[in-house]
């Protein structure tokens, strides 16, 4: 007689075990077809299955889904991915000798946020999670201003109310980062509809990780976003590990998350989320289905997750030290140098040269930002900041208790 | 002037605000073609249009987002939750992110975004409609929080939570949509035609959120309450022929705290009554803020009166139910203290 059993997802290897992506599902470079931006969703459901890809293994740029980017934007982009590696590199430092409090890195996935912002209008609404520092680097944020964030100092966007790496950035129209997962994909979908009532040109973009599209927050973006057709294009970076939870456990088990999309009647592109150009064009693609007028995209950017998840984390205790050494979709930064090596538009030389020019911009404005103030050292923050902005005025019970603060620290 | 009941009062707020304002927007379950469970949105999707006045999923945590993203991308959502009792899934959209929008990104972002929910028993709802959760929110840093006891007040506080930038939750007991309701289920239903808060102005005004509302002045005790327990606290002070002072806190957040002081420095003595269940709720807060202000003038500890601690039952409404009763003994004991 047979019982039912448990089952419970594993990942494809543990410590001291041999690493093995066969689980990955890929598709060869240029095969994925580029479907008319219009078309109906039925009739795109391979999509969600398939890989699509650009860059093949001898770095060539090939298929449909080729952007046909200019070499200079492609350099922008490849300046871009490595700012923002520079600057994580620096940052993880920084937090292990103390001087900020907690870091997130985005080693390994920085062709998802670069790509699809350089494929986006500035005036595009972009609603990330805490992995998409990208995004600001492509915006043109100043370095300063994210380290100032990240000290809690007298600069800080946020007035030291939110852990390092919850930037804003209003006029850059980059929504403020929660903390609490998926929160913001639903918000994004309403910021969407609400750019459909008023008849604006503009789209929205999310992202969140594959582990938390677990949230119900997930649910409602999705069919909130299919139901009204808002313009938004809804990310799922799929990295591979929430975590110490791999990504079976967000049912990603044999399993594509973007084929969530058909199910809820929208398009799903599952994306290489390490090849620059397919992220680009597949950001192109969801982005003029959302502004004519056709609807939401859900895209899987199938990436790893190559640093710890946080500062407070260590990999090594849940996952092989090498697993990131056998992921098959290799790196980002270094597929796209290949790229344009391969093209006759880059060098070894000219990249080491920029490597070494970033790094300094990165030295320089760490320079700038410490002289704000750090964490620890002057010049601090004023600790009544803390009452503002609770409401738009400050009604009585507040300002009370700022009085009581007041006191306090004036040692009555 | 215009006789209107509270559902009447909240839909003229809500049909001036869309006449006023391009940027309102409605959006809740049957709120659109259908008007509303309650009519509380009749005829506004007919006179305003599909993209005004939406019908949503049914997914509260899902209302309440897209309304955020709408109030961060301008416009001045106005989201219904159909009952108190399915406010719950979208706690976690009103708690850890409109409440915080404001603040976390140090007044760069907001959402203006009002939550209309029916609450309150009395109406043989059982546990899943009868519930008064508005303890739970006020508890929240970020929220204004406001429930009105009438028609007057139910149209000029929704109208100040609608153009407030702040967010509100917007509590309506529902018992009282048709009626003042004195707490005795057995005697007919008295429409708000014979109270003067239902004669209500046709055009804009405001009921200002943070402030209380002195309801009868009185010498004896301060009773202090809201929602469906002001008409019932009323009833029970006349019961008793005391001279009762009856306050009507409107607001939960922003409190008045000053009005509420200033009366149980003159009665010496004060009852607290809510409908919601007893342990840490509102009146908790109420009841040790007063002592913390008014202990010298006190002639009496003061007392709560709640619903009981229990799920709200269905088959034992009015044995839950804190009706004149029970608020008369706790006005007895308090009386009697020396």
């Amino acid at each position: 007689m047979r019982r039912s059993r448990l089952h419970t997802p594993k990942p494809h290897a543990r410590p001291g075990e041999t690493p093995d992506f066969s689980y990955l599902e890929l598709s060869p470079a240029g095969v994925a077809p580029r479907p008319d931006i219009n078309v109906r969703v039925r009739d795109i459901n391979g999509l969600a299955y398939e890989l699509i890809r650009v860059l093949d293994d001898e770095h060539r740029a090939v298929g449909p889904w080729n952007p046909h980017l200019d070499p200079s934007e492609l350099q922008v982009g490849l300046r871009h991915m490595m700012l923002t590696r520079a600057f994580d590199d620096r940052m993880q430092r920084m937090q292990r000798s103390g001087k900020i409090s907690f870091y997130m890195r985005s080693l390994g996935e920085e062709a998802v946020a670069v790509a699809q912002c350089m494929a986006l209008r500035p005036t595009d609404m972009l609603f990330p999670a805490y992995r998409q520092q990208g995004l600001y680097v492509v915006r043109g944020r100043p370095l300063v201003d994210l380290m100032c964030q990240l000290l809690s100092n007298t600069r800080d966007m946020c007035k030291g109310r939110q852990l390092p790496v919850m930037y804003h950035w209003r006029e850059g129209n980059i929504f403020s980062i929660s903390g609490n997962l998926t929160t913001q994909f639903p918000q994004a979908v309403g910021w969407a509809m609400a750019a459909a009532i008023k008849g604006q040109d503009d789209i929205a973009a999310s992202w969140i990780g594959e582990g938390s599209s677990a949230e119900a927050d997930f649910h409602h973006a999705m069919l909130f976003a299919s139901v009204y057709r808002a313009p938004v294009i809804l990310n799922v970076v799929n990295n591979q590990w929430a975590i110490s939870t791999f990504q079976g456990f967000a049912g990603g088990e044999h399993r594509s998350f973007a084929a969530r999309g058909p199910g809820f009647g929208m398009a799903g592109l599952r994306v290489d989320g390490n090849d620059f150009l397919a992220v680009y064009a597949a950001t192109q693609w969801a982005a003029e289905r959302a502004r004519m007028g056709a609807g939401a995209t859900i895209m899987e950017l199938v990436t790893y997750r190559a640093a710890a998840h946080s500062t407070s984390d260590d990999p090594s205790r849940y996952r092989p030290k090498d697993d990131y050494d056998r992921w098959p979709l290799g790196d980002p930064v270094e597929r796209l140098k290949n790229h344009l090596i391969a093209i006759g538009e880059w060098s070894e030389d000219r990249h080491a040269a920029l490597a070494a020019e970033l790094d300094e911009h990165v030295t320089q404005s760490w320079r700038q930002a410490v002289t704000y103030g750090t964490l620890t050292e002057p010049p601090r923050l004023d600790p009544h900041l803390m009452f503002a902005d609770v409401f738009k005025h400050m009604p009585e019970h507040l300002k009370k208790q700022e009085a009581q603060l007041h006191a306090e620290l004036a040692g009555e | 002037m215009a006789q209107m009941n509270m559902i009447q009062a909240l839909n003229s707020a809500m049909d001036i605000m869309l006449g006023r304002d391009p940027n309102v927007v409605i959006l809740g379950e049957d709120v659109g073609y259908f008007g509303g469970v309650f009519r509380v949105t009749d005829g506004l999707q007919r006179k305003y249009g599909e993209h005004r006045v939406l019908d949503t999923p049914i997914a509260e945590g899902g209302i309440v987002a897209a309304a955020i993203g709408m109030g961060v991308n301008g416009l001045r959502p106005v989201a219904e939750v159909q009952f108190a009792d399915y406010i719950y899934p979208a706690y976690d959209q009103i708690v850890s992110e409109l409440a915080r929008l404001r603040y976390r990104s140090a007044g760069d972002f907001f959402a203006p975004v009002t939550i209309r929910t029916p609450c309150g028993g009395g109406i043989r709802g059982g546990q899943t409609h009868s519930q008064s959760p508005e303890g739970i929110f006020a508890h929240v840093s970020g929220l204004k929080v406001v429930m009105p006891s009438n028609p007057y007040d139910a149209k000029g506080l929704l109208i100040a939570a609608i153009e407030d930038d702040d967010p509100v939750v917007f509590f309506e007991p529902k018992r009282i949509y048709n009626g003042p309701f004195d707490g005795d289920p057995n005697k007919p239903a008295v429409p708000w035609s014979t109270h003067p808060k239902g004669e209500v102005p046709e055009g804009h005004y405001t009921v200002p959120i943070g402030k209380a509302e002195v309801v009868r002045e009185g010498g004896d005790v301060s009773i202090v309450t809201y929602g469906t327990m002001v008409h019932v606290c009323e009833a029970a002070a006349r019961s008793l022929g005391l001279d009762a002072e009856v306050i009507d806190v409107r607001s939960m957040v922003p409190l008045d705290v000053e009005t509420l002081v200033n009366s149980v420095k003159k009665t010496g003595r004060c009852v607290v009554v809510h409908e919601a269940t007893r342990f840490g709720g509102f009146g908790g807060e109420l009841s040790a803020t007063l002592q913390e202000e008014c202990f010298w003038h006190l002639e009496a500890p003061i007392l709560r009166v709640a619903g009981w601690d229990t799920p709200y039952p269905h088959a034992f409404e009015w044995e839950y139910f804190p009706g004149q009763k029970r608020v008369a003994r706790a006005l007895t004991a308090v009386m009697e203290a020396r």
